[in-house]
């Protein structure tokens, strides 16, 4: 179990290397910033994803019992999802633009405000398919495939929201100075937004069969 | 320059003033104190509730000074009524399990040492970290209001089983806004522990010192690390559950509540529910609690041991990955709780093979410690005393888990003292042990000052003899068939055995006494305490390496770099018999040796 010290010189084979460029100590930081926040992210979509997947496997469990019904969904749900996507897209443009001109900055901010408008819109369309299904007289409690629905879809609606206070800060940002702009809010705030997306798709589809 | 002007989020200012520094402060090591005195507050009002259930039991008409004060339905005249007996047991299950045994060794070593052992300022997001504590303040604060409403702590036990958790004041008394208040306070709880965990792995992935990497970490930052993604997995299922429990008791839902029922003569209006939907999230969170509970525990008894002997362990990959396979068996588990929920028999066969899987990897991590342990120079100490007593109870407590988890043996033993002894040897005062064992081996860096050994020593031989005092016995009731969750056994089929529930119950008063001597010590030695060295232990790892107590950012303006293995004890050549992390000395193996 015994160990000899053989020198005292320093030996970094095994440490991890230096950047090969001597990058300036503020651009490394700025790299591990990236590197974290990348990773709060993916946790957090990992999190969230567990989440719906737990709410997923209950609705499998009530869905084998007597009172299940059936439920048609609010043909606006086809309008908000194509809004959504096209949102995606439209954060995906901003990403083009931030990337490949050197004064993409106000181009970028420009569609970064579209797609702030895009998930507005989703959620005020979401809002409308509610008082669609309450039109008809179906309401949280009515029956469980009621209770799923908008159970699924308000969550959905939260995190959304959540993701739309991202992007009134990441406009701010890039509307009043791209100098203190961190690239890490663009990236992170795409992949989240994306994940949105993503996760919407995936409930729409469950609700579309299941409900 | 663009890159210049980037302020990278972990580095904030020195915290300036009362409420920055003390309050919301977003300092990791603060927010590791606080955790530590919520659990602290938690783990004394918990115990003083053991107390109450423990003197109810065996001497149900007994006056409790005061308590009426409490409730004045649940104790009228200072005496416990039934029910208040389960609610006291409601709150005591609830605070222990979350507040002290997912805080302690979890929230509250973890947010202090974790970024300081892989060489980090801070957490990767700092506010994110005082959030996670304030809003697990908040869980506590409306678990505690339960106390103060009139209608009383909820009676549903920790577990809040549905169908009664859900139905309402036709459950019983705190079943209306006390079980409201409980199911409130875990869905908060259940968001701060999402936000830690998620702090926790960031941090781990990527605020690493250079050279320091993933094996290089100490055996308790990867405990503290699997712990974490065990806790996102786990607490992201719990918040669903509590989510759906509330709606079915304020929405009129019915995720939980089935068709027909019928509860104190009344009819529930629901229809169609599911009460093993509940039992199913619930445990799938359930069972990885347990291991939230206790990984961070081995984590830092298999650190503190290391240093006492003076040697690396066997092999601390093996116990890496030991823990590691503990942590992905524990999500394959949870039905255990359920062998006669009324599942499949089949399905408890499926759960019974994992469940008793989970010991290979246990039992490793104990012969491990054992083999090390074998012929080494332990230095006996407080801290090392209450790490080998974590052996001691994790065997002890984890050897009547082999019984629990065969299907046909636990339809006898279920839900009896054997459970109940069980679960609070292997889970709660084993855990607790690394607890204590890390207070008393960190107290000096948290604070700079040393904690009184003669007093930790007495501290530990009281507690160690009387948690076998009170445990043991339970086993055996168990066995005799003494049920759980009942208020008293005087008039029943138990009342031959009542002089084991009164042999338990003064061990309890005594045990629980002793921990005012742990109080005490810790107070005492935080004002008038020996001031501590940088390094009192001689130990290895970065922690050591920095002022006791650190600075607002833990290495000042240095960034250390990691040249070790975390645990170089027993070199020769050196000025000690230990190499730290971060010293340039070159160390080799010596062959054959």
């Amino acid at each position: 179990m015994s160990s000899t010290i053989v020198s005292t010189m320093s030996s970094q084979a095994t440490a991890l290397s230096q950047p090969k460029s001597a990058a300036a100590p503020g651009a490394l930081l700025a790299q591990r910033t990236e590197r974290y926040s990348s990773s709060g992210i993916w946790v957090g979509v990992f999190a969230i994803t567990m989440s719906f997947a737990a709410f997923t496997s209950a609705l499998f469990v009530r869905e084998g019992t007597a009172d299940w019904a059936h439920l048609v969904l609010p043909s606006i749900l086809y309008v908000n999802t194509l809004v959504l996507l096209a949102s995606s897209g439209t954060l995906e443009m901003a990403r083009h633009r931030l990337l490949s001109e050197a004064e993409g900055t106000r181009k970028a901010s420009a569609w970064v405000l579209l797609t702030l408008l895009l998930g507005l819109a989703f959620c005020v369309g979401q809002y409308r398919a509610w008082l669609d299904l309450r039109a008809e007289g179906i309401y949280l409690a009515t029956n469980p495939n009621s209770s799923f629905f908008y159970l699924l879809t308000f969550l959905h609606a939260l995190h959304v929201c959540a993701g739309i206070l991202a992007l009134v800060y990441l406009a701010g940002r890039l509307v009043a100075s791209h100098t203190t702009f961190r690239r890490s809010l663009f990236l992170n705030t795409a992949v989240y937004w994306h994940f949105m997306g993503v996760l919407w798709v995936y409930l729409f589809l469950l609700c579309r069969m299941k409900l | 320059m663009a890159e210049s002007s980037i302020e990278p989020a972990h580095i904030h200012a020195p915290p300036e003033g009362f409420i920055r520094k003390y309050v919301f402060s977003l300092d990791h090591k603060m927010i590791g104190k606080q955790y530590f005195g919520l659990a602290l507050v938690a783990v004394f009002t918990g115990m003083i509730l053991s107390w109450l259930m423990r003197i109810h039991m065996v001497w149900p008409a007994a006056k409790i000074p005061g308590l009426q004060f409490l409730s004045s339905a649940g104790a009228p005249g200072g005496v416990i009524t039934p029910e208040y007996y389960l609610s006291l047991m409601t709150m005591h299950g609830t605070l222990m399990v979350f507040f002290v045994l997912t805080n302690a060794p979890f929230a509250a070593f973890g947010n202090f040492f974790l970024p300081i052992q892989i060489g980090a300022e801070d957490m990767a997001f700092p506010r994110f970290n005082m959030m996670s504590f304030w809003v697990t303040f908040t869980a506590w604060v409306v678990l505690m209001l339960a106390f103060f409403i009139p209608d009383g702590p909820p009676i549903a036990g920790w577990t809040s089983y549905a169908p009664l958790s859900a139905v309402g004041k036709d459950a019983g008394p705190g079943m209306q806004y006390g079980m409201s208040l409980w199911g409130l306070s875990i869905a908060i709880f259940c968001i701060g522990s999402l936000l830690g965990a998620l702090n926790f792995i960031a941090t781990t992935l990527d605020l690493r010192a250079k050279g320091m990497t993933l094996m290089r970490m100490p055996i308790c930052t990867w405990a503290w690390f699997i712990t974490s993604c065990i806790a996102l997995l786990a607490f992201a299922v719990l918040l669903p559950a509590c989510i759906l429990l509330i709606l079915d008791r304020h929405a009129g839902t019915s995720f939980y509540v089935p068709g027909g029922l019928v509860v104190s003569d009344r009819v529930q209006p629901h229809s169609g529910g599911s009460p093993l939907l509940w039992q199913h999230l619930f445990w799938f969170f359930g069972h990885p609690e347990v291991y939230i509970a206790i990984l961070p525990s081995m984590g830092i008894i298999s650190h503190i041991l290391i240093n006492s002997m003076r040697k690396p362990l066997l092999s601390s990959k093996v116990v890496i990955y030991s823990m590691m396979s503990i942590g992905f068996l524990s999500y394959m588990v949870w039905g255990h709780h359920m062998f006669l929920s009324g599942m499949n028999p089949m399905s408890a066969l499926a759960f019974s093979f994992p469940t008793l899987t989970i010991t290979i990897p246990a039992t490793v991590l104990t012969l491990i410690w054992l083999g090390s342990l074998y012929g080494s120079n332990l230095q006996i100490n407080s801290a090392s005393l209450f790490a080998l007593g974590f052996i001691s109870m994790f065997v002890a407590g984890g050897v009547s888990g082999f019984f629990l988890a065969q299907p046909s043996i636990d339809i006898y033993l279920h839900a009896t003292y054997f459970v109940v002894g069980h679960f609070h040897m292997v889970m709660g005062v084993a855990s607790l042990f690394g607890v204590f064992a890390a207070t008393y081996f960190w107290f000096p860096k948290m604070s700079g000052r040393m904690m009184n050994e003669t007093l930790g020593k007495l501290h530990f031989w009281i507690t160690f003899v009387g948690t076998y005092c009170i445990f043991m016995p339970f086993h055996y009731l168990g066995l005799i068939g003494n049920v759980r969750r009942y208020q008293s056994f005087v008039d029943d089929f138990m009342a031959p055995y009542i002089g084991w529930h009164k042999f338990i119950t003064i061990c309890a008063l005594i045990t629980g006494a002793a921990q005012f001597i742990f109080l005490y010590n810790l107070i005492h030695s935080r004002f008038k305490g020996k001031p501590a060295s940088d390094n009192p232990w001689n130990a290895t790892t970065l922690e050591w390496t920095i002022p006791s107590p650190p600075p607002w950012n833990n290495f000042g303006d240095k960034h250390p770099i990691v040249y070790h293995d975390p645990f170089q004890y027993g070199v020769k050549g050196s000025k000690g018999d230990y190499v730290m992390q971060d010293s340039p000395e070159q160390v080799v193996p010596a062959s054959g040796d």
